[in-house]
């Protein structure tokens, strides 16, 4: 549902496009170079867009296009394109996504990917070497950055994964997460004794340690050996609420390769968590370890501690959905009342899963709107009056106007320092967050106070 | 020192890279990027969109799906005086039915929906890639909106796939050059002068407004930094055309020069000698009219030297020797930092730029040591070679050019219009001394693994 009125115009945009959430998911998986199929400028910006927050390299290849191949085809571009990525990257995976130029211009790159295999096969003398390359349809005008996100995930599923034979692996389908919350992932997997296969990866290559020399393509990822026995998983674990009614990666192994799946929202606060350790004992038939038990129990206490700092705050929270849901969850829990919850992604489901996070925690339900940019945002923040807002750097401008303070979260943080460093999710992620919150609030209180406190 | 893996470079591109003393001087340029590459530059739309941004009192509408307007969103350091509508993203979000059916509807609605909102002075209209490919009318829906809302509605050609980032300055300069020639030229004195191709980054086109006040000069439009449309429309009233950049607005110069006889001179703020040149130049042009012009000017350059000089010596003392390389979008910019980097007694041991021009690189080779690489279009991968190689201190570039530096524990300074820090003037030259002695001083990179063996072995 579009907030009212229904301005034809958008200003300042709640989303990203498509291409930009597959160069993403490329990037979480090794070896993998993220190429354009498009002109120069979507790598361009987007490279810009995404070293900006991970503050990491982020190369991604383009074929150029210039007029010509926009009359009569980019087909050729396409193909000297992922040969010259061959050549000096060595790339173990292309990870091709189309942009709006070339979805329009109507080239058929499935096609000439075939075309590119069977020339390569063809040539003599050189040693074979060609790299898997999945391709993914993701114009700009239909979706935003999430559904490319999701989509370059299922082509790589599509065009790779087989049943190899049961593993005893489970497929990890997290979405967009940050580093520090795969990385938190991979720490439970291990800590549960369960191997899993998480696709993607960006825990390393988007947040990388200082090597020796500028690595080609950065170290880490899903290894493509994984990939191609996800078929054979146990099961399934796939995040993201607004999800639930579409055809997700997590459904297609489980329609191919009959792998039963659990879908569940990103594990942000309490509740969340708790579903996401519920499972892991379900699919291992160990109790959580201590440790978490501990995180659980602490994260419980400071709740506690931290309850009437936070109590009958109003609250905007924005971003992707299922961001936005996982955040608003956690808001219910502490007391704080989301009055506003806005995207600009339009899954159709955003609604109906944040009222099954907040069921019985909040006296009204909040204001939920999808296809909401900053404008609309703001707008609605008149007549609700918020005490806070949570999302991406992108809000800073409604906080500062507002003189509220801003929680910054998700992708991307243009304006701060670790943003690749934020953990939302998990019992840890939530104790994380919950700090930060009751510190902007006593901050804000501090400062406003004539007084001076030093003792809040 | 680590040798470069020759690997690094594409067959394609090796006659876009030469190094001094090698060979005859010959590199080409102005070329297509080549597919795979991973180039820096970007597209037509981002040259035009760089240009007519800073201009605080229009509209900036970008027709097309949302990525292209996301990714531009308030993203200069551009700063204005007064209104910031500049800083606000809009776009028509085009929408799979909008790409089957066409987008003019959808592109009317919205400006006059934002028109309505806003009420600017004008409103540009850029075309992007896919606007291109379905065959928008942005004419006829601009002439509309314009007649119906009495204000200038702009379309400014910049479909992305149609060259290179100087095709975008050139549909800019087009764009710009239609605003020309429509305002009232009473006021503007005979002694003045528009100061082309400033953005005002970090507020640096008020130093140098302030220095042409000093000399007595006025200054009748910025074009396009904290950029107002009504002084653009009588900017053809000025005396002179002041153009700075690699070329951005040299365009609307020339067009200028055709259609209202106005001279121009190319001009550069960075650094002290071309900072000083340039003052000196503008004074040389009125010299006739004001006798005593450039008496002012040499006392306003004694006193800021004055100042600047002896706060430059220390930095001076401690970057002396020290390597850099330069990566920039336009190679105008390069020979004033090479300059500025003999200043600071830096050897300058690199430089290339996204868009240079055979013309502009004769010009660096001519000022460059022998030894330098000099590079057109480069990529990731040739730049990290040639850092290591030439085992770089400092590295001069923008964001995308940063984890490059980085990631080999080289220095990093920002030189690209998203910085914050004013470089330009007598005052930006100190600090960018301070910016390059904060990177290159640093005790951190002695932990990089690149560089941990060598200090061990110091030790």
């Amino acid at each position: 549902m579009k907030a009212n009125p229904n301005y034809v115009s958008t200003t300042n945009a709640c989303k990203l496009c498509k291409p930009l959430g597959a160069c993403l998911a490329f990037r979480g998986i090794d070896g993998t170079v993220p190429f354009l199929h498009g002109s120069q400028g979507c790598a361009t910006y987007m490279r810009r867009y995404i070293i900006s927050h991970f503050r990491e390299p982020m190369d991604i290849a383009s074929s150029s296009l210039g007029e010509k191949h926009a009359v009569y085809g980019g087909g050729a571009n396409l193909k000297q394109g992922l040969k010259n990525v061959m050549d000096k990257y060595g790339a173990k995976l292309i990870g091709i996504a189309t942009t709006c130029l070339t979805e329009t211009i109507g080239d058929d790159v499935p096609m000439i990917l075939n075309e590119f295999r069977q020339e390569m096969a063809k040539q003599k003398g050189k040693k074979k070497y060609l790299p898997s390359l999945v391709s993914v349809s993701t114009p700009s005008y239909s979706g935003t950055h999430m559904e490319g996100f999701h989509a370059a995930v299922k082509a790589v599923i599509d065009q790779l994964a087989m049943n190899a034979g049961f593993i005893e692996s489970i497929n990890l389908l997290p979405g967009f997460l940050s580093p520090a919350d795969i990385r938190y992932l991979k720490e439970v997997l291990e800590d549960f004794g369960l191997p899993g296969i998480i696709l993607p990866d960006v825990s390393e290559t988007l947040d990388a340690p200082a090597r020796r020399d500028y690595e080609k393509i950065p170290v880490g990822g899903t290894p493509i050996s994984d990939i191609r026995v996800m078929g054979g998983a146990k099961s399934t674990l796939e995040f993201g609420r607004t999800l639930f009614h579409k055809d997700t990666p997590g459904k297609l192994i489980t329609k191919r390769f009959m792998v039963p799946l659990h879908q569940m929202g990103s594990p942000i606060g309490l509740r969340e968590s708790d579903r996401f350790f519920a499972i892991l004992e379900e699919l291992t038939g160990r109790k959580s370890p201590k440790k978490y038990l501990h995180e659980r129990g602490r994260l419980i206490d400071a709740y506690v501690d931290g309850h009437k700092y936070v109590f009958g705050k109003k609250a905007i929270v924005y971003g992707e959905e299922d961001l936005v849901v996982g955040i608003t969850a956690f808001m219910a829990e502490i007391g704080i009342r989301p009055v506003l919850c806005a995207s600009g992604g339009q899954s159709g489901r955003f609604r109906e899963a944040i009222e099954e996070v907040t069921a019985s925690l909040l006296p009204d339900p909040p204001i939920v709107h999808e296809g909401m940019d900053f404008y609309e945002i703001a707008e609605e923040a008149e007549g609700c009056a918020p005490d806070l807002i949570i999302g991406n750097s992108k809000g800073y401008p409604l906080a500062r106007q507002r003189q509220i303070p801003l929680i910054r979260v998700g992708f991307p943080i243009h304006d701060r320092f670790g943003g690749q460093r934020i953990l939302h999710i998990g019992y840890r992620g939530a104790q994380n967050l919950l700090d930060r919150i009751v510190n902007a609030l006593i901050e804000k209180k501090q400062e406003a106070s004539p007084v001076g406190y030093s003792y809040m | 020192m680590i040798a470069t893996k020759p690997q690094a470079i594409f067959e394609e591109r090796k006659d876009q890279i030469y190094r001094k003393g090698e060979a005859p001087f010959d590199l080409a340029c102005n070329k297509e990027s080549l597919a795979g590459a991973v180039s820096q530059r970007a597209c037509v739309f981002c040259g035009s969109r760089v240009v007519l941004y800073p201009i605080a009192d229009a509209l900036h509408l970008v027709h097309g799906p949302i990525g292209c307007a996301v990714y531009t969103w308030d993203i200069r350091g551009a700063l204005s005086s007064g209104p910031e509508l500049h800083r606000l993203s809009f776009s028509t979000d085009l929408q799979e039915k909008d790409v089957i059916f066409g987008g003019e509807k959808k592109l009317y609605q919205a400006l006059t929906e934002l028109i309505n909102r806003h009420n600017p002075k004008a409103a540009f209209v850029y075309s992007t890639c896919i606007v291109g490919i379905i065959g928008d009318d942005l004419e006829a829906v601009c002439r509309r909106v314009s007649q119906e809302k009495g204000v200038p509605v702009i379309p400014v050609q910049s479909e992305g796939f149609k060259g290179n980032k100087r095709a975008g300055y050139n549909a800019a300069c087009k764009a710009l050059f239609r605003l020309m020639g429509t305002g009232d030229t009473n006021g503007v004195s005979p002694l003045s002068v528009n100061i082309l191709g400033d953005f005002n980054l970090a507020g640096e086109i008020w130093i140098i407004n302030n220095y042409f006040k000093r000399m007595g000069v006025q200054v009748a439009a910025n074009i396009t930094g904290d950029g107002r449309v009504d002084d653009i429309r009588r900017a053809h009233g000025a005396a002179l055309n002041v153009v700075q950049c690699s070329g951005a607005t040299l365009d609307l110069a020339r067009m200028m020069k055709e259609t209202y006889g106005t001279p121009f001179i190319r001009v550069s703020y960075f650094g002290v000698e071309d900072m000083a040149d340039s003052l000196y130049a503008v004074a040389e042009f009125f010299k006739d009219k004001d006798p005593q012009i450039m008496a002012r000017t040499q006392e306003l350059v004694r006193e800021e030297l004055s100042v600047l000089y002896p706060k430059l010596q220390e930095f001076r003392d401690a970057l002396s020797g020290k390597k850099a390389a330069i990566y920039v979008g336009g190679a105008f910019k390069a020979f004033s930092l090479v300059k500025a980097f003999r200043l600071l007694g830096m050897k300058v041991v690199m430089v290339g730029s996204q868009t240079g021009t055979k013309e502009d690189y004769e010009e660096l080779q001519e000022i460059t040591d022998k030894g330098t690489i000099i590079v057109d279009d480069s990529n990731p991968l040739e730049l990290s070679s040639f850092l290591k190689e030439k085992d770089v201190d400092l590295f001069v570039g923008g964001v995308k050019e940063r984890p490059i530096a980085y990631k080999l524990g080289v220095g990093f300074c920002d030189h690209n219009h998203e910085r914050k820090e004013a470089l330009e003037g007598f005052v930006g030259m100190l600090n960018f001394a301070q910016e390059v002695y904060n990177t290159v001083m640093s005790p951190v990179w002695r932990f990089v693994p690149r560089k941990e063996d060598a200090h061990l072995r110091e030790r």
